[in-house]
């Protein structure tokens, strides 16, 4: 062990250092200024100046999407902390791994309504995974060792670190290495063997299974294992929103995204299974619609590495807890060995009905009949172009599920998106973060016009910082997934949805005000040549601004409140069930 | 709706009260009864809680209390393999009609007096809530003035302790 004086906000810029941290997302401010001293002479630490707190927090979520290690973003306290508040949010719903470190008022002010004072540690516990209150030089180092061990491990989320100024500005005997004391964190990744052969037996057993994947798989690393079982057993394999691009979009097996706007072949298999296999998936009301008419005739296999998850929406037949590579391999061994035991699943006439649900019923959309741009077009396009080693972020909204939908995704963590908190704002910020993360990809933001104007300051992080994101704005000058809804739902009274977002802002003068190269489209025979633009521009980030109509709306549907049996094509049509049984 | 007795072992850190009732409030459960107080073991503290719930939801906040990085350990206490108790203090009317019978009800419940005025005693009993809850029905009628009542606190029968493995966990980290 060695033993050297320093300050507490040296000590924290060497623990992050010792931890493996190179890149930092954040902005200054009084109760955290003395830890941007050391910070300064950092050689490890690239720390990169955002422009608003929220687009540090997205940035170190996109940096840890594409990179699978810690995101960090710092911030003082009181304003510059709960301006941290939705993304640490999101990170939670999305279980994204990422350590948020803030300071704090002097010990001797807490409490006192000190001048930008916030409890941020209250504030925070509901949507933290954990979080301190340091106010002792000595417990930082062991503290950030912590911070990061509980943020990456088990089920990954965000942790907060809120540190006292006067812990950061005082001297001691810094030690290291740090003995963790979190005798209270043991997260269970070993699944249990026992289960694991029950759930084998019940896979070569079912007539109709399905893998439902979810994000866990990717976070696990387990795409790789994911493709052997589906081929193993044969299977029908439905990726969430969370988990595009865990099996490849192109594979056979895959039957596409379930859930709200999910497709009807792969909401069809979730409600005819007569076995749900659920690997790092949540039952989340956006995949189930309302629950008790989901899935109805299924036994539920569920395996997810946090037990809280597990029967927590659906009751689970065969429970596993486990980190989703070690289920799904030790999962192979065991389907294995019921084949050379020469118990085989026959799904035959199951692949039969799913085919015939994926030849009706494959996406697809209308294009405008005045020969105005489609959004849904624009977005293919780019997928296509920008081709499978890009990645996608997307904001929420209809772009973000046009985005799922209709852009193919054949490696995992290629779509990034904000999916549980559903964080307007989140793409151009998290892109920024996934671009720095993977400097030698190409990152398309693909946003809305409502979701760009709350995070597009962080252009101006992007030009001068050097990070050449790629934004596509589907301008369609209204919110427009709150527009579908009042379009089906309210009689088409559209309150407050119209942004007039194609007159104001300029997209175009605004990229260009924020040092970026602005561009725009508005017919559809010059989407290929402007996205080819784009995509040789690579020295300063690139908004184009498509102007698309603004009826398109986002099909199939599962309308709130009703099972997924409901789901809607198009308006008013519903899919014919017995087609091809 | 059924009554379950949790015994939930934390470490003794500043916050865990908090971090606790606002996963219990957040999760949409009420907390009949809390009660805190540290073990054998100064870095651990113990908290019995007594939540009115189906057994399903229960689980589910169970579930949930573990995964707070500082709950070292939780067990639900049966009724039949526990002693529970709680504490009152009641400050009861009592003049020079009335307090002879009132020492009279005090010894039949085993409570004892703890202060005396000219016009009011006040009375500490313990016992499970059942017998509480009847002493304070037959206080009732003289005319109860003030009523504190502790949290429920509650240990397992036999010689089983449910605190040494999480002691050993506590002296391995530490």
């Amino acid at each position: 062990m060695t033993t050297e004086q320093m300050t507490g906000a040296q000590a924290l810029v060497r623990a992050l250092e010792n931890v493996g941290v190179d890149t930092v997302f954040g902005i200054p401010g009084g109760a955290i200024l003395p830890a941007y001293d050391p910070l300064f002479d950092s050689r490890r630490i690239r720390h990169i100046l955002v422009r608003h707190e929220q687009g540090a927090g997205h940035a170190a979520q996109g940096y840890a999407q594409v990179t699978g290690k810690v995101g960090v973003c710092m911030a003082t306290s009181g304003p510059g902390a709960t301006n941290l508040v939705t993304p640490i949010s999101d990170a939670y719903m999305d279980s994204t791994p990422m350590v948020a470190i803030t300071g704090q008022v002097a010990t001797s002010l807490i409490g006192t309504d000190g001048f930008q004072e916030a409890d941020i540690s209250g504030i925070t516990m509901p949507i933290t995974k954990h979080n301190f209150l340091v106010t002792q030089p000595e417990d930082i180092g062991r503290t950030i060792v912590e911070a990061f061990h509980i943020a990456s491990t088990g089920r990954p989320g965000p942790v907060l670190v809120d540190i006292a100024k006067d812990a950061l500005q005082s001297t001691f005997d810094f030690e290291w290495p740090v003995q963790m004391r979190l005798p209270g964190y043991r997260p269970v990744t070993r699944p249990h063997s026992k289960q694991v052969r029950e759930a084998a037996k019940l896979i070569v057993e079912a007539e109709r299974p399905v893998l439902y994947v979810g994000g866990g798989v990717l976070k696990a690393n387990a795409a790789a294992e994911l493709k052997v079982l589906a081929e193993l057993t044969g299977a029908p394999v439905v990726t969430t929103l969370m988990a595009k691009g865990a099996l490849p979009d192109s594979h056979r097996l895959h039957m596409g995204m379930p859930g709200m706007h999910g497709s009807v072949g792969a909401v069809g298999a979730l409600q005819r299974a007569d076995l749900l296999v659920a690997l790092g998936a949540r039952f989340d009301d956006r995949v189930t619609g309302k629950l008790d008419g989901f899935a109805p005739n299924a036994k539920v296999v569920h395996a997810d590495i946090d037990p809280a998850e597990i029967s927590k929406n659906r009751h689970a037949d065969v429970p596993i807890v486990g980190d989703a590579r070690e289920v799904i391999a030790d999962l192979v061994v065991a389907v294995q060995a019921e084949h050379d035991a020469g118990r085989r699943g026959d799904y035959a006439e199951w692949w039969k009905q799913l085919e015939a649900w994926r030849s009706t019923y494959p996406l697809g959309y209308d294009l405008p009949e005045d020969g105005g741009l489609s959004p849904q077009f624009v977005i293919e396009r780019i997928g296509r172009m920008a081709g499978p080693d890009a990645y996608y972020v997307a904001g929420v909204g209809q772009h973000q599920m046009w985005a799922a939908q209709f852009i193919k995704y054949e490696r995992p963590g290629a779509f990034l998106n904000s999916g549980g908190a559903g964080t307007m704002g989140y793409s151009v910020p998290a892109a920024m973060g996934a671009k720095v993360g993977k400097p030698d990809s190409a990152v398309w933001s693909i946003d809305g016009d409502g979701c760009f104007q709350m995070t597009n300051q962080e252009l101006a992080t992007c030009a001068i910082e050097g990070i050449p994101i790629k934004v596509a704005v589907i301008n369609n000058g209204n919110l427009g997934m709150v527009r579908q809804w009042q379009t089906l739902f309210y009689d088409g009274r559209y309150s407050n949805t119209n942004l007039h977002s194609k007159r104001i802002p300029d997209f175009v003068k605004l990229a260009e005000a924020y040092g970026c190269i602005g561009l725009r489209c508005e017919r559809p025979e010059d989407v290929d040549a402007v996205i080819a633009k784009a995509m040789e521009i690579n020295d300063v980030p690139v908004i184009i601004d498509f102007v698309v109509h603004q009826d398109a709306m986002v099909w199939p549907m599962v309308a709130a409140g009703t099972t997924n049996d409901d789901i809607k094509i198009a308006r008013d049509m519903a899919p014919d069930w017995e087609n091809g049984e | 709706m059924t009554q379950h007795t949790l015994s939930v072992l934390v470490e003794n850190t500043p916050g865990i009260l908090a971090r606790v009732a606002a996963l219990f409030s957040r999760r949409g459960f009420n907390i009949e009864s809390l009660a805190v107080g540290t073990t054998e073991h100064p870095d651990i503290s113990r908290m019995t809680i007594v939540v009115n719930v189906e057994s399903l939801p229960l689980e589910q906040v169970t579930k949930q209390l573990n995964k707070l990085i500082n709950v070292l350990k939780i067990v639900e206490l049966d009724t039949s393999q526990s002693v529970q108790r709680e504490l009152v203090l009641v400050k009861v009317r009592a003049d020079a009609e009335t307090r002879s019978q009132v020492l009279e009800t005090v010894s039949l419940f085993r409570a004892k007096v703890v202060d005396v005025a000219p016009d009011a005693v006040t009375i500490e009993a313990t016992g499970n809530r059942d017998k509480l809850d009847a002493f304070i029905r037959v206080l009732e009628p003289f005319g109860i003035k003030e009523l504190v009542q502790s949290g429920m606190v509650a240990i397992g029968r036999g010689a089983r302790s449910i605190t040494d493995r999480s002691l050993r966990s506590i002296d391995r980290s530490a």
